[in-house]
């Protein structure tokens, strides 16, 4: 199989871990000199940035979390000048304002080279016809993908997310042999083929490259078999880089991680401890290249743990697990995440009062779908039906603006809600 | 080829290199670029032992050479060529260039080695051949230059050292000097570190670069990667040299 930088991937372990240490000092100088957080860190624990002398020192340092780029919301945590950025996007942060990051032009060309390995991993290469069926827009995903698949010198059809009739017929007339999009949309596409009598082995389609919201082995086996296609899973974030991080090559056995741009570490979400070597923990990641906006230690809140052992590939790098949970309470629903805080927070004020409620990430007919679940109380009881149901429009209508995806609100019995089940529930993680 | 951990340099009291840390390959060209004062030639001194570094390693075909004298370090196959050429400028070319093979002089193989040398240095720079029994000093800065480069050459080094190789000459004679250099590496192997003010044209010789700003490492990458950097064009390559930080 192909590798698309075999200097870099298939790096000894004493070279890599030289280069990660000459990238990790240079990063900790120029986020020392540029960013004003990290300046006010750094000195409330004392460190300066030649403390760092190798690799195992970074564990002194401290973590950058989400609320840390909320509070310096927009554009606080830049470590260029605006003027050099040329790209500007966002994800949906946690409850508070989105989180901006920013890109230099350099950091434009290392994002494509970092999403044209793992696309060359999972087997994509310039004779491919590459079907983007991720949201074009402020999200990531799409342009990574789009820039990766471009440097690889693939056909790229930017098609975007929706019409679903649409989709298909580009696939089938433009001969589509690649096809990104969230795993849920790829059963969505299998499922209507299957309706409208298309054989999905009739298509062009070989690879799929998935990724944006958590899935499981069944799920990848289902989505193989209906497409008829292999399906590799890809891992990035856009508080990171966005897609590029990790990617599995065609053993799909593990994500494996671009070591020379990122040094991820395990840590336990509680205590911050780093974990030892192959443990299940909370992944927090430290980039190595970034200009615009470089992150140190960085908690991604995904759950996973790390394989050091060597892969079939010949990649050097280490190879992640998929996520298997959050910790922290955000579910990731059609490539969107959904902090529970920002449901309560509107349900809290639309009832005047705090019901039991419960949310439930499930997924109906192989799409994602949010059901809030609300107790009856006194105050939502003593209105009229009809008040009930303009409660629940409405309500529905503020989560719907806040989280900016469809959910549907039930109003359930008192006391229907099982004690110690959790306000959130995803069915989805199997 | 050489591998630089965490190194820390001083002149007196004051810290010139803070905790630097980079490597090279074999056969590989990389630029050192930074401002005046950042500590450049420092780290060129202290590679090749004449400014010994208070703490760090220096690992050379993985030797760690931190601790040894310059004649130690330029036996082991590491030459400088320094700041300002430095010939000496009464003696004549050829002079100049047998005591850059002082070190080859002890043994027998160690002179027909030399010989060798000379040979290939006034290959690669016919005109010293025709000014050899010229006094240095009455050579031009570019042709001091090349008398410069080949005298380090005469010790046969695997690493080649290069301070400032271009300051002051004309740019014709920069890409002279810069061809043979090219030459070097795809003809002999050698490893280079290069050392310029001159930015644009060590990025556009070398394959990789560091910027080293104020004794510390900012950015490392390749060096085509750097040319286009923007942050490295504004403080190094005089692009909007006016502006200033502003957010």
């Amino acid at each position: 199989m192909n590798i698309w930088e075999p200097a870099q991937e298939c790096m000894s372990r004493d070279e890599l871990e030289q280069l990660q240490l000459e990238r990790l000092q240079a990063t900790i100088n120029r986020v020392f000199k540029n960013v004003t957080f990290y300046r006010r860190e750094f000195s409330r624990m004392g460190i300066i940035p030649e403390d760092v002398e190798s690799l195992a020192h970074l564990k002194r340092l401290p973590f950058t979390t989400t609320e840390d780029l909320d509070k310096n919301y927009p554009y606080g945590m830049f470590a260029v000048p605006l003027r050099e950025v040329v790209r500007i996007h966002s994800s949906s942060g946690r409850g508070g304002k989105p989180v901006v990051v920013g890109y230099t032009k350099n950091d434009i060309r290392v994002w494509s080279g970092l999403v044209a390995r793992f696309m060359t991993a999972a087997g994509v290469t310039r004779d491919d016809v590459v079907q983007i069926a991720f949201r074009y827009g402020l999200f990531t995903g799409a342009f990574g993908l789009h820039y990766g698949a471009e440097a690889i010198g693939a056909s790229v059809i930017p098609i975007s997310t929706g019409n679903t009739e649409k989709q298909i017929m580009i696939m089938q007339d433009y001969k589509t042999t690649a096809l990104v999009c969230t795993p849920g949309y790829a059963l969505t596409l299998a499922e209507r083929m299957e309706k409208t009598g298309i054989d999905a082995r009739g298509l062009s389609l070989r690879v799929g490259l998935f990724g944006g919201e958590p899935w499981s082995e069944t799920m990848r086996r289902d989505i193989e078999n209906r497409l008829s296609i292999t399906a590799t899973d890809n891992y990035g974030l856009s508080e990171v880089i966005g897609p590029g991080v990790a990617g599995e090559c065609v053993h799909k056995c593990g994500m494996h991680i671009a070591e020379d741009a990122f040094i991820p570490e395990i840590i336990d979400p509680l205590t911050g401890e780093t974990l030892p070597p192959g443990q299940t923990g909370e992944l927090v990641l430290t980039t190595l290249t970034k200009q615009a906006f470089p992150m140190i230690r960085f908690r991604t809140r995904d759950i996973t743990s790390i394989d050091y052992g060597r892969c079939e590939c010949g990649r050097t790098f280490v190879r992640m697990k998929k996520p298997s949970g959050r910790s922290d309470d955000v579910l990731i629903v059609k490539g969107v995440n959904v902090s529970p805080a920002q449901i309560r927070e509107v349900l809290f004020a639309a009832a005047q009062g705090e019901p039991r409620y419960q949310i439930i990430a499930d997924r109906m007919d192989s799409k994602d779908a949010l059901e809030v679940r609300i107790e009856v109380t006194e105050k939502i009881f003593s209105a009229e039906l009809q008040n009930q149901r303009s409660f629940l429009e409405m309500v529905r209508k503020r989560i719907e603006a806040s989280i900016g995806i469809h959910v549907t609100v039930k109003l359930v019995e008192p006391g229907s809600i099982p004690e110690g089940e959790g306000t959130i529930i995803d069915k989805r993680i199997i | 080829m050489l591998v630089i951990k965490n190194l820390n340099t001083y002149y007196g009291q004051v810290h010139v290199l803070k905790n630097v840390s980079l490597h090279l390959r074999e056969g590989e060209i990389v630029a050192l670029i930074g401002a005046n004062g950042a500590g450049k030639t420092t780290l060129l001194n202290t590679v090749s032992g004449i400014t010994p570094a208070r703490s760090g390693i220096v690992s050379y075909r993985g030797l760690p050479v931190q601790d040894l004298p310059p004649h130690r370090i330029v036996g082991l196959g590491v030459s400088q060529v320094p700041e300002g050429r430095q010939v000496f400028k009464p003696l004549v070319v050829e002079e100049n260039l047998e005591l850059g093979a002082y070190l080859l002089h002890r043994n027998k193989e160690g002179k027909e080695e030399a010989k060798k040398n000379l040979q290939m240095v006034y290959e690669l720079f016919p005109v010293l051949a025709e000014r050899r029994r010229q006094p240095a000093g009455t050579l031009s800065g570019g042709e001091q230059q090349m008398l410069a480069v080949g005298r380090a050459l005469m010790a046969g080094p695997r690493l080649l050292l290069l301070d400032e190789p271009s300051m002051g000459l004309a740019p014709l004679i920069v890409q002279e000097i810069f061809r043979v250099i090219r030459s070097l590496v795809e003809e002999r192997k050698t490893t280079i570190l290069i050392v310029e003010q001159n930015a644009k044209a060590a990025l556009n010789l070398a394959d990789r670069g560091y910027v080293l700003d104020t004794g510390k490492i900012i950015m490392e990458g390749a060096a085509s990667d750097l040319l286009v950097n923007r942050d490295v064009q504004r403080a190094y390559l005089g692009r909007d040299k006016k502006e200033i930080w502003e957010r």
